[in-house]
């Protein structure tokens, strides 16, 4: 599909994109954009409708109003024709208990309609070797731990080559170690080319590797965009320290820095166009000592919890 | 069509490879071997041959009546019973495991994978009905010989054509069993409980016999699905009574295609939350 001037060659792109579960609104009027090549982490607490937003992706679930377009097939309608180029991890993994982790990756190598079936024992293979599952490839999957579990739903995921992959929550119940595999197998795709759709309520797990975020909130987008924009688009704010606050607050003001607040240690303001190094010059000729200057810029985290909320509270 | 094989395959892998559905065929295979071995043991101690259910009287003389034996007691509870479970494992068993979400984001289209999950109960089914009829006939014929048998009707058939009906009895049966995993792949759409899919099958096979056996609603009979289920033994007769056969294969048909219907339109409608 090539890219036209209001929709830039995108992976996933879904325009109002609605759900409601029993009357209650799950997904409401969501424009998701995931450009081709991005690894786009799709962010939002627990409950926050990312689940059910990917389900719709997948065709699994049925939208109540909107459209979506996945590597340029509207979905349900193209599911056939463009799902083989996905490849999923949907809330966890599902596999049959006691089946052998190859034989779980059979099962679906031999339901695939699109697959060679001359193929297959080399194509398994190489899907349990990518994520360090060979030598288990012999066990049950019930004997399998948490992490091996999690990582036989990647190698299902990673069976044919994809162009789109969408992993739900990959990181859930892994050790540091495990998050960090995943991790960097999600950043040696991305870097292969492999459009990446990650979701996590934890934006620690995913941030080093992504491009994109998105964040969700019941069921709305409230930010979406490269991380470098987001990042910008926080404001910083300059801290001075000093021994004479109040003369400092009065340089700031005068200078034209809003909200500024004076306390014990010193004064800080956001500043509205003036360099640091004129503030300093300011500060200087004015005779107040300083003795700390800095602009401290909120972190993504801070961003993510302003925009979602903290706490325990699951909204619903 | 290969593709379509394929999937069936790794279907019956899944059905096959399951330690409970193996337990479940040696159960139904051990049910015509106590019969030959009770018969043998009653007729030893001189025991009384009461004219009991149909066959076990011929039993003595013939023993490939063993099969048709077998067939008539199974019918009632257990092949009904172990469709239930199969058909239980079907969709809801998927969605209990999780893994129905991963087999339709291979993709597999829906109808497709109903397709190809009937295909695999009727072919589970014919399995089940085969291995009951083969012990029977195979265990009776070892303790009681075979030889030329009396029909319902009276007359003799020769030992070839004898199996040849017994072949016919347990397609048949097997044709019962095709309407039974319809009802069940039907009720495994509607829930992610294989264990409830397997009560509402039972429900509904236990009702249809308890219905069959109540003379006030005669009229009702014709239409349930149990109704000419035993009827396999007209084909003993000579000529064997087609009509009761091409009725109760109508019958068979009917639920199918009803039940089918409605499994399509509710598991192709579904959002798989599972």
């Amino acid at each position: 599909m090539p890219p036209s001037a209001d929709a830039p060659d995108l992976a996933v792109r879904t325009q109002g994109l609605s759900k409601a579960f029993g009357g209650r609104a799950v997904v409401r009027d969501l424009d998701l954009a995931v450009p081709r090549g991005a690894v786009y982490g799709f962010l939002g607490p627990n409950g926050s409708g990312k689940t059910t937003t990917i389900r719709m992706l997948l065709g699994l679930v049925g939208a109540d109003a909107g459209s979506i377009e996945v590597l340029g097939a509207p979905i349900p309608e193209g599911a056939r024709t463009v799902l083989p180029r996905v490849g999923a991890l949907v809330e966890g993994p599902g596999f049959h208990p006691y089946f052998t982790g190859r034989a779980n990756l059979e099962r679906l190598d031999r339901l695939d309609a699109s697959a060679d079936p001359a193929g297959s024992a080399a194509r398994i293979g190489a899907a349990l070797d990518r994520v360090g599952l060979a030598s288990a490839a012999g066990k049950k999957f019930r004997q399998y731990s948490l992490g091996m579990k999690q990582r036989l739903a990647i190698a299902a995921a990673l069976l044919v080559p994809r162009d789109l992959l969408v992993l739900d929550e990959p990181t859930n119940g892994l050790d540091p170690q495990g998050t960090r595999e995943i991790r960097a197998l999600v950043a040696s795709l991305g870097a292969e080319g492999v459009t990446v759709l990650i979701s996590s309520h934890l934006l620690s797990e995913i941030e080093q590797v992504c491009s994109h975020l998105g964040i969700m909130n019941t069921g709305r987008l409230v930010a979406q965009g490269r991380v470098e924009e987001l990042r910008a688009a926080q404001t910083t704010t300059t801290i001075v320290t000093t021994a004479r606050p109040d003369a400092a607050g009065a340089v700031l003001r005068r200078l034209g820095l809003s909200e500024v607040t004076v306390s014990g240690e010193g004064a800080s303001g956001i500043p509205t166009g003036q360099r640091p190094a004129d503030i300093v010059a300011a500060l200087v000729a004015d005779g107040v000592p300083v003795d700390g200057f800095g602009t401290r810029r909120p972190s993504l985290e801070d961003l993510f919890v302003e925009l979602t909320g903290e706490g325990f509270d699951v909204d619903g | 069509m290969a593709s379509f094989l394929r999937a069936l395959r790794s279907e019956l892998r899944l059905i096959a490879g399951r330690r409970r559905n193996q337990v479940g065929l040696l159960v139904l295979m051990s049910l015509p071997v106590l019969i030959a071995i009770a018969t043998k043991e009653s007729t030893r101690h001189g025991g009384d041959n009461r004219g009991g259910p149909d066959f076990f009287d011929q039993i003595t003389s013939n023993g490939l009546f063993v099969a048709l034996a077998a067939l008539g007691v199974e019918i009632g509870l257990f092949l009904p019973m172990a469709l239930a479970l199969i058909s239980g494992d079907a969709i809801a068993g998927e969605a209990q495991t999780g893994t129905l979400r991963y087999v339709l984001t291979v993709p597999v289209g829906r109808v497709r994978l109903l397709a190809v999950k009937y295909a695999a109960l009727l072919l589970a089914g014919l399995l089940a009905c085969a291995a009951v009829a083969f012990t029977g006939g195979v265990v009776g014929a070892a303790l009681f010989g075979t030889g030329s048998a009396t029909t319902l009707s009276g007359s003799q058939i020769g030992v070839g054509a004898t199996v040849w009906r017994i072949l016919l009895a347990t397609l048949y049966v097997a044709a019962g069993m095709a309407a039974v995993a319809a009802i069940g792949l039907f009720l495994s759409t509607l829930t992610e409980q294989p264990i409830a899919v397997v009560v509402m099958v039972m429900v509904v096979i236990a009702g249809s016999w308890i219905l069959d056996a109540i003379p006030q609603v005669a009229w009702l009979h014709p239409w349930l699905v149990v109704d000419r289920w035993p009827a396999f033994a007209d084909l003993m007769r000579d000529p064997p009574r087609w009509g009761t056969i091409r009725a109760g294969l109508g019958v068979d048909a009917a639920y199918a295609v009803v039940f089918l219907l409605a499994a399509w339109a509710r598991f192709t409608s579904k959002d798989i939350t599972s």
